[in-house]
């Protein structure tokens, strides 16, 4: 009984410091906003690890919170399930959304919405925690959607900016076409197995796995559970990024960094991978759309790393390897390798959140300056960013002992073990891609924090890269940036230092959370790779057919404990590959900054397509959002205006009106018109009345 | 002890106060007519509530009878009653009420008592139809809600108002002739009868049926209104006061959907299960058509006025595929509707009391100026879009499910409004709310007070209570529903 009011506590916490904050916003003190939701979201931590013990001492849960509506035979309901899957993301988002409310202290100090900022990152805090405690597709939806929201509300924070105003609608427009997917799926379940509690859907799946629907017809039958997973799936890849549902995320950028971190690196978007995994006994039932997911993982691993090579907005680097070690957490999916995925995913959310708010303080030290192209030689100025940095970029390649390398690394041993079709491609995506990962990073890194200091010369002539990519709106916003006073210090991203100024270090409420990130950074791996992987953490959670899916079961057989693996590693290709792409970055950017000017313009074609991230954006604007418009105004004026009330409606108006012309001649006032008339009738009467009888 | 009459209260006590209302008179007493029309309005919003206390959730029979002779030669009653399917739908206008006539309070400075009196009277008139159990005065009250409404139009509204009120009056008169002519011929049919529960047992031919089918879906398909009659619709929304639009969207537009649940589906059922592919048909364009319609609209009352048309089409869908989640979706659609749709309204009416235009094109960045408006309207157009953990997303979401049950096609086609519904709405609101002030109109504005802020209140508290939790508004569906879909199973051919 007590833990079931400790379940309720863990999203109810960040939802009331998130109502305080949200609906007195314009009433209380900041210190209030931060004070209430700092201590909810710290309160939802701590249950959090109470219930974690818990969860360890083998004490799972699942039942229902209240009854949320009934129809016909269907319940609807709202619940927990409460199991290691479960409180492993409790633990990563609580701790994850508590150190970037603390950073916000820092990072939103200058900025007007500060009570708000606060309110909306509990209230996410919130949605998401429903989404990965609740037991049924029905809370999980309402959770999907709410984290949807918070992401549209954050990415438009600065809702004067022309460029985060459409940066926001684009996020949630694409996240609905994967919705549109995901509901779809939920429908199947619902009507083949009758109900959406996960647990009974789960014991009733085995007995649907060789169902077929005549979905394409009577002669086009699918199998069900393939449909299901499928519609699931497109689903996590708005959510989650995948290709060609990436294109929101980028963008996303336009919101604070804080945000960045929270929602558009560790947690929301890997919503679609904990669904996923929380759907593996489903997922293992459909080898194709195993294999669908694993080669969508393979392409998003790939592709969008290529992009990070070539952007210079700190964020937008950040943001793109987030695409791509999205791709991954996927194409461990693919692979069967669920655990592997979420061990991914929790490392992940830890180095890829320090990154982010480390890219957030550099961008505070550089007062609002977010080109890298005008930083270099930071490490002198802001040394613990840049520790913490070179922490967090060394465990994103995959460096021996540190986090990312565990996870990393398994998930390329599962896939090469992977049976599936389409895990050579994969397998080939996510070894080229640890040799790109390597090079983007460290070239960022080597930009941002040694070499020639580029900052603070006269008036910057290059804009950030992302006030570019939307230029149509472009001359509105510097027209709106000088309006606003220095008040809003985020209304313009022109500010940067003035010449001979210098960087300075963050204060203590940014650093603190980045140097608590960086120790899960670089140690959790090492400690939990042996239970997370090979024990039986997972047991009950996670539902691996190791028959059909065996590449789990041989990995721990190749498993020696946690050091051996390190040691062991660098005697692989991995290894050398991220090696190779650290001291490439360093050659192409430190020793011979000249070679990357050449290439570029050698391959001129190519990085155009990398410039234009592959056409993907041109071509959403102007076949769906140019289609819609095109369709939406033939519609209204051919068929609305034109035929309904141009020919129906008022054509009815002047058939009657024809008809009292046609009337009016009759009416001609003359006695002996009507006479006439009248004889014609009768004569004409008379001969009928004649010719029948 | 005698039960008291809650359903004629329920009728009688606004078309009284709206009596009472229009007695003040000139303008020069306008404070009066206000307060009065308000006390009307909460005084039939208060004798309605009895009505969902009191109602036994397990009989599908009709509740709070009454039944007194009226015109005995044609053996006309004074029936009233309501069931699961009706009940709601009383406590909703009367709701709105109250808030169509705090909306106008400020607004409305010309014949103010004929204006509120307007609106207790159209109250008390539509609280009817969805009580009545006799053909004719199911007719009665069908035909004089239409006067109020049209009067509002046409005194209350736009520069275009005349138009507009003659084409509302029009199409909705075509539809009354055949409804009228349906109710004769079941009259002669019945022997006799005016009694809509008698009707619903009256053995007919599938060919009768499907005549009778034919005349009420013109009637009621003009009021829902479905694709192609629904032309009407957005040139009355964008004519009418704002009170005039939130009744119409909250309330009238159901109307047409109630008459399928009470009239076509038990009378004729196996016509309705014949033509249920053309009424499934008609109501996806409705989703798709309107969808792409509403994207390109530049007057935001339009917009408006057709993502209404749209969410209709999904009640109009969950009706005809005769499954339990779908006509109960279509339920809760309705309800939500009328909680959603009228606070869009709304909020474009408050807009409009400050700027005088409706095109979006004339805005941009409003919240700079009105935060509190904002948020607010922030939280209806997130409705409108389906979002969860509010009432719009509850219907949808139903309808939805219930449509892979019934065909997945079906299903696909209906979801897409979550892209395109999310598409109209959220564009609107960005150009119209977020950006920089765009012109000094915007800059000049006020946010809302406290009489705005309190309708807001009203809404918000509906949309989001029936989101959370609409537990309490299906669960006094499901006796009736389940009574009707048992009832529509079975063929009345012979």
């Amino acid at each position: 009984m007590e833990m079931q009011t400790l379940y309720l506590l863990v999203p109810l916490a960040p939802l009331f410091g998130a109502i305080i904050a949200g609906l007195f916003c314009r009433l209380i003190p900041r210190w209030v906003a931060h004070t209430v939701t700092i201590a909810g979201v710290a309160i939802a931590f701590i249950a959090s690890y109470v219930i974690f013990k818990d969860v360890l001492a083998g004490n799972t849960f699942n039942g229902p919170v209240y009854r949320w509506l009934t129809s016909g035979d269907y319940h609807f309901e709202v619940g927990f399930l409460i199991d290691q899957l479960t409180v492993t993301m409790m633990l990563v988002v609580t701790f994850v959304s508590l150190m970037v409310h603390i950073y916000t202290i820092g990072y939103m100090q200058d900025d007007p919405g500060y009570n708000r900022f606060f309110s909306y990152i509990s209230l996410f805090t919130f949605s998401m925690l429903m989404l990965v405690m609740s037991n049924n597709f029905m809370q999980l939806f309402f959770g999907w959607e709410a984290v949807g929201l918070v992401s549209y509300l954050l990415i438009g924070f600065w809702y004067t900016r022309p460029t985060a105003i459409f940066a926001n609608m684009k996020a949630f427009l694409v996240n609905r076409v994967g919705d549109f997917g995901f509901i779809l799926g939920i429908g199947l379940i619902l009507s083949h197995f009758g109900t959406l509690d996960y647990a009974a859907v789960f014991a009733k799946a085995s007995a649907l796995a060789e169902t077929t629907i005549p979905l394409l017809g009577s002669g086009g039958e699918v199998a069900l559970m393939s449909a299901i997973c499928i519609l699931l799936f497109i689903g996590a890849m708005g959510k989650s990024a995948q290709v060609p549902l990436h294109v929101w995320l980028p963008d996303s950028m336009e919101g604070p960094t804080p945000i960045s971190a929270l929602i558009h690196a560790a947690t929301m978007v890997t919503a679609g991978i904990f669904m996923v995994a929380r759907m593996s006994p489903l997922f293992e039932l459909s080898d194709t759309a195993l294999s669908f997911v694993i080669v969508i993982g393979a392409i998003t691993a790939l592709f969008m790393g290529f992009l990070g090579l070539i952007q210079n907005d700190i964020k937008r680097v950040v943001a793109y390897s987030t695409l791509s070690q999205l791709g991954y957490m996927t194409v461990a999916l693919g692979a069967s390798a669920y655990s592997v995925a979420i061990f991914h995913l929790m490392t992940h959310a830890f180095f890829k959140a320090l990154l982010f708010l480390a890219a957030g303080s550099v961008i505070i030290g550089m007062h609002h300056d977010q080109d890298i192209r005008n930083m270099g030689g930071l490490r002198k100025y802001m040394p613990i960013t840049w520790i913490t940095s070179l922490i967090g970029s060394l465990a994103l390649i995959g460096t021996p002992l540190f986090s990312g390398f565990y996870s990393k690394d398994s998930i390329i041993e599962a896939v090469a073990l992977s049976n599936i079709p389409g895990s050579g491609f994969a397998y080939f995506a996510v070894m080229a891609s640890v040799f790109v990962t390597a090079l983007y990073s460290f070239r960022m890194y080597f930009l941002v924090f040694h070499g020639e200091e580029r900052f603070g010369k006269a008036a910057h002539d290059h804009h950030p890269q992302h006030l570019k990519a939307s230029s149509h709106a472009d001359e509105e916003h510097h027209h709106a940036a000088h309006d606003e006073a220095h008040e809003d210090a985020h209304g313009e991203e022109h500010h940067g230092l003035a010449p001979g100024q210098k960087p300075h270090e963050t204060p203590w409420v940014v650093t603190l959370p980045l140097i608590l990130l960086a120790i899960p950074s670089a140690l959790i791996g090492f400690i939990t790779i042996e239970p997370m992987l090979f024990g039986d953490f997972f047991k009950g959670a996670i539902f691996v057919d190791s028959e059909a899916h065996p590449a789990m079961a041989e990995l721990a057989h190749h498993f020696h404990g946690a050091f051996a693996m390190a040691t062991h590693a660098l005697t692989t290709l991995v290894f050398w590959l991220a090696l190779l792409g650290v001291v490439a970055a360093w050659y192409l950017y430190m020793k011979r900054p000249d070679l990357p000017v050449t290439i570029k313009a050698r391959f001129g074609g190519l990085y155009t397509l990398l410039d234009n991230k592959y056409y993907f954006d041109r071509f959403n604007e102007m076949v769906f959002a140019g289609g819609a418009r095109l369709l939406g105004r033939g519609l209204w004026k051919g068929g609305d205006v034109g035929v309904i009330d141009g020919m129906i409606v008022n054509g009815a108006v002047r058939l009657v009106g024809w008809f009292a012309v046609l009337a009016r001649f009759f009416q001609s006032g003359h006695i002996y018109h009507y006479a006439f008339t009248m004889i014609i009738g009768v004569f004409v009467l008379m001969t009928l009345w004649v010719t029948r009888a | 002890m005698l039960a008291t009459p809650l359903l004629s209260l329920a009728i009688w006590v606004p078309i009284l106060a709206g009596l009472v209302v229009l007695a003040t008179g000139a303008d020069r007493n306008a404070p009066l007519a206000r307060m009065l029309a308000l006390l009307g309005a909460i005084a039939g919003l208060l004798v309605t509530i009895p009505l969902y206390t009191g109602f036994d959730l397990n009989t599908p029979a009709m509740q709070f009878v009454e039944l007194h002779r009226w015109i005995p030669r044609f053996n006309v009653h004074y029936h009233l009653g309501v069931d699961g399917i009706s009940m709601l739908f009383v406590l909703l206008n009367s709701f709105i009420t109250v808030t169509v006539i705090l909306a106008g309070w400020q607004v409305i400075t010309s014949r103010v008592a004929q204006y509120n009196a307007g609106f207790l009277i159209m109250s008390g008139l539509l609280n009817g139809i969805f009580s009545s159990l006799d053909g004719v005065l199911f007719y009665v009250f069908f035909e004089a809600s239409l006067i109020p409404l049209y009067l509002i139009i046409g005194i209350w509204g736009g520069s275009n108002r005349v138009y507009a009120a003659f084409k509302f009056f029009l199409f909705t008169l075509m539809g009354s002739l055949l409804f009228l002519i349906a109710l004769l011929f079941l009259f002669v049919e019945s022997g006799g009868s005016f009694s809509i529960l008698e009707w619903h047992n009256l053995p007919l031919g599938l060919s009768t049926q499907t005549w009778l089918f034919l005349a009420f879906l013109v009637a009621f398909a003009v009021k829902v209104p479905m694709w192609p009659v629904h032309t009407w619709l957005p040139d009355a929304h964008v004519e009418a006061p704002t009170g005039g639009s939130i009744v119409l969207a909250a309330i009238a537009l159901k109307l047409g959907a109630y008459g399928f649940l009470r009239f076509s589906l038990p009378i004729a059922p196996d016509a309705a299960h014949e033509l249920s592919w053309l009424l499934i048909t008609l109501s996806l364009i409705a989703i798709i058509y309107i969808g792409f319609v509403a994207l390109v609209q530049e007057d935001m009352k339009k917009l408006v006025a057709y993502s209404s048309i749209a969410h209709m089409g999904f009640v109009t869908l969950g009706f005809f595929m005769f499954s339990a989640l779908g006509v109960e979706g279509a339920l809760v659609q309705m309800i939500s509707h009328g909680f959603v749709s009228g606070a869009m309204f709304f909020s474009i009416g408050v807009m409009y009391d400050r700027m005088h235009s409706r095109q979006i094109a004339d805005y941009g960045g409003v919240v700079n100026s009105m935060p509190k408006f904002a948020a607010f309207f922030m939280l209806f157009a997130m409705a409108n879009a389906g979002l969860p953990a509010t009432s719009g997303f509850v219907g949808e979401f139903m309808i939805i499910l219930a449509a892979v049950d019934y065909n997945f096609w079906v299903a696909f086609a209906a979801a897409t409004t979550m892209i395109v519904g999310a598409a109209y709405t959220l564009w609107m609101y960005k150009r119209v709310v977020f950006g920089a002030v765009a012109n000094h109109h915007v800059a000049e504005l006020t946010d809302i007070n406290g009489r705005e802020f309190l309708i807001f209140v009203l809404f918000a508290a509906g949309a989001l209570g029936m989101g959370l939790y609409p537990q309490p508004f299906t669960e006094v569906m499901h006796s009736s529903v389940n009574e009707l879909l048992r009832h529509v199973a079975l063929s009345k051919i012979q």
